[in-house]
């Protein structure tokens, strides 16, 4: 059976050109790069060159302000802490209501533990920041506004370089969660305000355990691991070689590769897209129909709950993630769906498809294939179908 | 990806009687698509002999949701319906090869839709008060509003009470945080209200939630070992109860005393099930069986499995060995 890998939003297949160039760090370059000897110095140079590949993509100034980490989950926690410790005359967090969990839940541990306030500003039906109370919750209480670059969920971007000018009139210090906007969309860190950034290996083609922050030349910072003078003594630990080399010619790739991300990437999911919508009834896309990342479709389905859709087009070799409950053991929807004020009878029912380079026409044509039979199925056993609404053919509530 | 059982996966990709059952006397809905699952279960029964004889089933849900609507048909079908009340949401469970622990909600939506569908059979009004208070117990679908009258109605301070009461927390217990800082809330407002001595009071912090995890665990075994010798003890009639939270009587009962102490029981549970609207009266014990008959707001109630559940707790822990509350077709 054809296979269709329509998830990588959740991670990506790694490059086969990045399995290479790490192999040789697990063997014959299996040095410390601390050490004085041979063996250390060459590891010590291949870290310079990830480094420098890595600042390349992201458009920042010095290679020093790329900051090696375990990967996005860590690169959050340290910039939220470490502004926090910074900014010590100040206790203010402003963030939004569709942040990852590696955001949300760092935020709300730290309003739990009378840390921090935290202001969660609100988006509207299409996932967009509401700018009005953003600018009313900056203040000079404010320590850091962290606000993600692109959504996991729906790919709707926040407009970031200005939301750190607006951060910086306060004086606060701005960091973006931009795990899923690096190597799809084009970064300039050099002239813009932004005072930290993070990014993770595997959602580029590079292997999991490996990130980074970026943290701009003269921005305060305290480090969240402590114990070595590693990346200048602002995240402590030896050096993970391999998994450096690897994220450094991820990036480099992934620079190459951002045209085809735009063009022919971005095709495939606007076909994808298309072809559900043009087969099957009450159904629209999630997410902000003008500035989304180009890989990402996010599909809600009425009167039909995520799980179950799931399982069916697992069944037939299609794999695919969804925001609703049932999948993550929890009762409630994806937080960032119901932030968007997508009704219960949609948001149970809302399906990602993320493509990326690696994907090909057979798989997003596979799931217009079997897509509206699976839907059909499960409608037919929905209590709910046969009273519904049935939708025109262009379909568009108000809330998509 | 959930670790679902064959059987899960036949009867989600394969469903029995699903569908419209157009004859259908006996129908019960339960759930809502804010909830993210929903069953609608429809029975034909025979009037006379009460006998079921079709069932079909339509469900908004996930695999397990759809899969438990499916078994539960199966399982009812050719029962009476007095034979198929006795059907726990466990039985759907285990005719399925188990479901994961997350996932028991989706079997105790089965049962409820039993119950609905039965209370319509017979004219009765089945009430869903599933409240729009924060959930809590995401594995067996309690919210707020279900946990606070349990604490209050039956002044419960421990987690462990919560659990046996409502089945808040005796799942994968994530809700450990958010189910101590509602008992120590409800605790704190009933001592200001003077329900509840201050010392007795639930303080967040006073359990942990590894070892009542374990504790549950063995309890849940205890049960099942009480179930198989429930024969022996109907026998007997004597034999202490390993379930039960009280020190058991030291002599064997009468069966006259046994009566009156379930009557003492009930007598006791009225007046907080009338403030809600309900009631229960005792019809008859037979061995370890005790028949009540609920009505008013009891009737149909979604929290009737828990009233019964609390009333058998009670009876239990008053006779030292457990018994089976079951409540009785109206006359």
């Amino acid at each position: 059976m054809s296979t269709a890998y329509l998830d990588n939003n959740a991670t990506t297949k790694v490059d086969l050109r990045v399995v290479e160039a790490m192999l040789p760090f697990f063997t014959e370059q299996f040095g410390n790069a601390s050490s004085i000897h041979e063996f250390g110095a060459h590891v010590s140079k291949a870290l310079r060159d990830a480094r420098k590949q890595v600042q390349t993509l992201l458009g920042a100034e010095f290679d020093h302000e790329i900051v090696f980490t375990s990967g996005g989950t860590e690169s959050d926690s340290t910039a939220i802490l470490s502004a926090l410790e910074c900014m010590a005359d100040r206790d203010e967090i402003v963030t939004s209501k569709v942040e990852h969990p590696a955001i949300l839940t760092v935020c709300q541990h730290l309003e739990k533990i009378g840390r921090a306030k935290v202001h969660y500003i609100g988006v509207d039906a299409f996932g967009r920041l509401d700018l009005e109370a953003f600018r009313a919750a900056l203040s000079p209480r404010v320590a850091l506004v962290t606000l993600m670059w692109a959504n996991n969920e729906t790919g709707t971007i926040f407009p970031v370089e200005g939301l750190a000018e607006l951060a910086k009139e306060v004086g606060a210090l701005f960091h973006t969660d931009a795990v899923q906007a690096v190597g799809k969309v084009p970064i300039a860190l050099k002239d813009s305000a932004i005072d930290m950034l993070s990014l993770s290996g595997h959602k580029l083609h590079g292997p999991k355990g490996v990130g980074a922050l970026y943290v701009k030349r003269g921005s305060r910072f305290k480090p969240l691991m402590r114990g070595g003078h590693q990346e200048r003594g602002r995240r402590a630990g030896t050096e993970n070689a391999p998994g450096i080399v690897a994220l450094g010619l991820a990036c480099e790739l992934a620079g190459q590769y951002m045209a085809e991300e735009n063009t022919r990437v971005k095709a495939l999911r606007d076909k994808l897209e298309r072809g559900v919508l043009e087969t099957v009834p009450n159904c629209f896309v999630n997410g902000d129909p003008h500035d989304r990342l180009p890989n990402t479709a996010n599909i809600a389905f009425e009167y039909v709950e995520g799980e179950a859709i799931l399982l069916h087009l697992n069944r037939a070799g299609i794999a695919a993630s969804s925001g609703s409950a049932c999948t993550s053991g929890s009762l409630e929807p994806s937080h960032v769906l119901r932030a968007m004020n997508i009704p219960f009878t949609a948001a149970h029912g809302s399906i990602r498809f993320s493509l990326s380079r690696e994907t090909a026409e057979p798989e997003v044509d596979r799931v217009i294939e079997v897509l509206p039979g699976i839907i059909e199925r499960l409608r037919a056993l929905s209590p709910f179908w046969a009273g519904a609404q049935k939708a025109a053919k262009d379909f568009k509530p108000i809330y998509a | 990806m959930w670790d679902y059982t064959d059987k899960v996966k036949d009867y989600f990709f394969n469903p029995k009687n699903a569908g419209v059952l157009d004859e259908a006397n006996a129908v019960g809905e339960v759930g809502a698509i804010s909830c993210g699952d929903a069953l609608k279960l429809m029975l034909k029964v025979d009037p006379v002999s009460e006998v079921i004889l079709e069932a079909k089933f339509q469900t908004f849900g996930c695999g397990s949701a759809i899969a438990s609507s499916s078994a539960l048909t199966e399982l009812v079908i050719g029962k009476t319906i007095n034979e198929a009340l006795n059907l726990s949401n466990q039985d759907i469970a285990d005719f399925l090869g188990g479901l994961p622990p997350e996932k028991m909600h989706c079997s105790v939506m089965g049962y409820e839709a039993l119950q609905a569908a039965v209370a319509n059979f017979r004219g009765e009004e089945w009430k869903d008060d599933h409240e729009e208070g924060a959930l809590i117990c995401k594995c067996f679908g309690i919210d707020e509003g279900m946990i606070e009258r349990a604490v209050r109605m039956n002044r419960l301070t421990t987690i462990e009470a919560v659990t046996a009461y409502t089945k808040a927390g005796g799942g994968c217990l994530t809700c450990f945080d958010a189910l101590e800082g509602l008992l120590a809330k409800v605790n704190a407002k009933m001592v200001a209200e003077g329900v509840l001595a201050e010392a007795e009071a639930y303080k967040a912090g006073g359990a942990d939630p590894a070892a009542l995890k374990k504790k549950t665990q063995a309890a849940r075994s205890a049960e099942n070992a009480g179930n198989a010798g429930r024969a022996a003890v109907r026998a007997a009639d004597v034999a202490p109860s390993p379930v039960s939270p009280l020190a058991p009587p030291p002599k064997p009962l009468t069966n006259l005393q046994r009566i009156r102490l379930i009557e003492e029981t009930i007598e006791d549970i009225r007046p907080l099930l009338k403030k809600d609207g309900g009631d229960c009266e005792l019809l008859d014990v037979d061995g370890s069986n005790v028949l009540v008959k609920l009505s008013g707001a009891c009737v149909g109630c979604q929290a009737a499995s828990m009233t019964v559940g609390g009333i058998q707790e009670r009876i239990s822990a008053r006779l030292g060995v457990p018994v089976r509350v079951i409540p009785a077709k109206s006359h």
